[in-house]
């Protein structure tokens, strides 16, 4: 079959990248602006003999795809900012048990209800830090139908390999934007499934076997009866106050996380440029078409577009603040991811911030002005 | 050899005893009564899974020699209806208390009652929440004590059997943990049930609830139980003004509706390879 051009929203390319990575369940409650993921997954899932349900709540939504993960089947929910707040103790669960889950946050202004129908960037401190104690996630956004096609996939793909939850961190504009997109052919690229235990030795349910990084994992109901908890546990996964076992559970978390394979970017024009701009999801899309006509006009200017929000891309953030003149951190809020950069700057370049949450998208024209002032007060 | 130590043997983990209950406490009895119903059901141990909650009843799954998941504080129905959805073949049996299932995870066990879907929800009801220090629940009674009554309770109970046949709950009895051979009779009706079933199973807690409402400990508690629960046909026997201060106990609700993994396997054979 020849791969058509299709029209698609980028939720809807949410929902096909997710059956394409093999999502066989969803639940969910309706929120704006990310219920058209509900929507299509109770159309399409059970025609790939999945299920879909809708749960009386948020909390409920991810509880029960959780569980599911825990029988086997690869799990979705998706929702925005205040049911995103809903779920994040939830969120921390999967975190600890380590549960396979993918997670989509559109994002929507906020506090609170907020901008129900309007975009904005709000979540990226929660995303890493909503849920209680000191976890670890993967966050990722796209700034595409595309690239929310195929960061769908990887969300699924690294929640499997790392038995972690994974958020989609998405917002408004480019869950509801409509662009053209052509899809992958079935097996053209690569989905990973969580590995099962070993069959010549006992399955020892949170020991990580020579040469893995994570336990492997046995869906209940295949033989192997054992015990899941939110609380520190040892190997058996039976709950322990140990100190020392807590330090070293925590710490295996943590370290999971640094897979090389984790870490994705998007560098346009850095290498010989002065002022960078650092953006990331739809903002990034009026950076990049601010940074094309300020080359043209012969501005020595570049973006730096973090597609792993979390664990930001640290190395090359670093690299960064090392050689250019100042980082525009663009975003559509007060200061967030802001302030990860500025951390990892440290005081190596200037860190300056754009931004605003009033659900008015940043324009190009804003990113041309900011670089030219820039350059003219050199 | 007693029937107690076999079950101990068959479906505890006996190297994670002796568990963390107090002294006295009656959970230990009704988690014996339900492996014993699910002994006489003689289902396949690998098919079981246990979903808990958070607070002293939800200790007992991890003690139990199933697949055994504890979750987080009131939304144990929720994971439970994930994993029954995922692999409809697994006998899901939840098992909660009554902070648990009506106080905080008070919006899914309505649901879950609702949707009728195929779990056994146990909710090991000792009118307090014992963990965190005896403080009043939704079941604790109108004037008793508690760690944050002190004056007493100003909240009117849940009587939770009505409240989950009001929601749609398709086999419903109460039992307790001095009538334990029905208790036992009823889990085991209930795990069998096509559909969403509840047994409130009656416990107690001497170390905060007996103590501070001057009940008793133990065995006080066990005279409680024993001078308050009556059958319920006997209790309907009764004149009115008798069964002031009497609790039925029983089978409430028994009846087939259809059940939600079933209709749903029915539309997913209709409309697979649709797209």
């Amino acid at each position: 079959m020849e791969n058509k051009a299709l029209l698609m929203q980028g939720n809807e390319a949410c929902v096909r990248g997710a059956l394409y990575a093999g999502m066989k369940f969803y639940s969910g409650y309706p929120i704006t602006p990310s219920t058209e993921i509900a929507e299509l997954s109770a159309e399409y899932l059970p025609t790939v003999g999945g299920t879909f349900i809708q749960m009386e709540d948020e909390i409920a939504g991810i509880a029960a795809a959780i569980g599911a993960s825990i029988a086997g089947k690869k799990s979705m929910t998706a929702t925005s900012g205040p049911g995103f707040t809903l779920k994040q103790e939830n969120l921390g669960y999967a975190v600890m048990a380590e549960i396979p889950l993918v997670i989509v946050d559109v994002q929507r202004g906020g506090p609170s209800t907020g901008l129900p129908t309007q975009s904005a960037q709000g979540d990226v401190m929660q995303a890493k830090w909503g849920t209680h104690g000191d976890s670890a996630i993967i966050a990722l956004s796209p700034n595409s139908v595309t690239e929310t096609f195929y960061l769908t996939v990887r969300a699924f793909n690294l929640a499997e390999k790392y038995r972690t939850p994974v958020i989609l961190l998405t917002d408004e504009v480019i869950g509801h934007a409509r662009e053209k997109i052509f899809l992958p052919e079935a097996g053209e690229i690569e989905t990973f499934d969580r590995l099962g235990p070993l069959e010549d030795r006992p399955y020892i349910p949170y020991g990580v076997e020579e040469g893995d990084i994570v336990p492997r994992f046995a869906p209940f109901g295949t033989g192997h009866r054992y015990n899941i908890t939110g609380l520190f546990h040892n190997e058996q996964g039976f709950p322990s106050n140990s100190q020392e076992n807590a330090q070293i559970m925590l710490q295996r978390i943590h370290d999971k996380l640094n897979g090389e394979d984790i870490i994705d970017f998007e560098s346009l024009y850095c290498d010989d440029a002065e002022y960078v701009f650092l953006s990331y999801g739809s903002t990034s899309r009026s950076a990049i078409a601010a940074v094309n006509q300020l080359r043209k006009e012969g501005y020595k200017v570049g973006l730096f577009r973090p597609i792993t929000i979390w664990p930001s891309p640290e190395k090359q953030i670093k690299e960064l603040a090392s050689r250019v003149g100042e980082i525009c951190v663009a975003e559509m809020n007060l200061g967030q991811y802001f302030l990860e950069v500025q951390r990892l700057a440290c005081g190596d370049t200037k860190v300056s911030h754009m931004g605003r949450a009033n659900g008015d998208i940043l324009v190009p024209e804003e990113f041309v002005a900011r670089a030219k002032e820039y350059f003219n007060e050199r | 050899m007693s029937d107690r130590s076999q079950l101990v043997d068959k479906y505890f983990r006996v190297d994670n005893l002796p568990h963390i209950w107090c002294p006295g406490c009656s959970h230990g009895i009704v988690t014996r009564a339900l492996t014993k119903a699910i002994d006489e059901l003689d289902l396949d141990p690998d098919k079981i899974v246990i979903v808990s909650g958070i607070g002293c009843s939800s200790r007992a799954a991890g003690y139990l020699n199933f697949n055994t998941l504890h979750t987080t504080h009131g939304r144990a129905i929720a994971y439970a209806t994930g994993i029954k959805l995922a692999n409809p073949e697994l006998h899901v049996i939840v098992i909660t208390g009554d902070g648990d299932a009506s106080a905080i995870g008070g919006n899914h066990l309505i649901h879950a009652c609702r949707r009728n879907i195929d779990l056994t929800v146990m909710i090991f009801n000792n009118n307090i929440y014992g963990m965190t220090g005896g403080q009043y629940s939704p079941t604790t009674p109108h004037t008793a004590l508690g760690t944050t009554a002190p004056y007493g309770n100003i909240d009117r109970p849940f009587d939770l059997v009505r409240l989950v046949e009001g929601a749609g709950a398709t086999y419903i009895a109460r039992g307790t943990a001095y009538h334990t051979l029905q208790l036992t009779g009823y889990m085991k009706k209930a795990i069998a049930h096509k559909g969403l079933s509840v047994v409130e199973a009656i416990s107690s807690c001497p170390t905060y609830y007996g103590r501070k409402n001057r009940i008793g400990d133990a065995v006080g508690m066990m005279q409680w139980m024993k001078d308050t629960f009556v059958e319920k046909r006997a209790y309907d026997r009764l004149d009115e003004e008798k069964r002031i201060g009497k609790v039925p106990f029983g089978e409430f609700v028994n009846i087939q509706a259809p059940e939600y993994t079933a209709v749903l396997a029915e539309i997913t054979k209709r409309v697979e390879g649709r797209l």
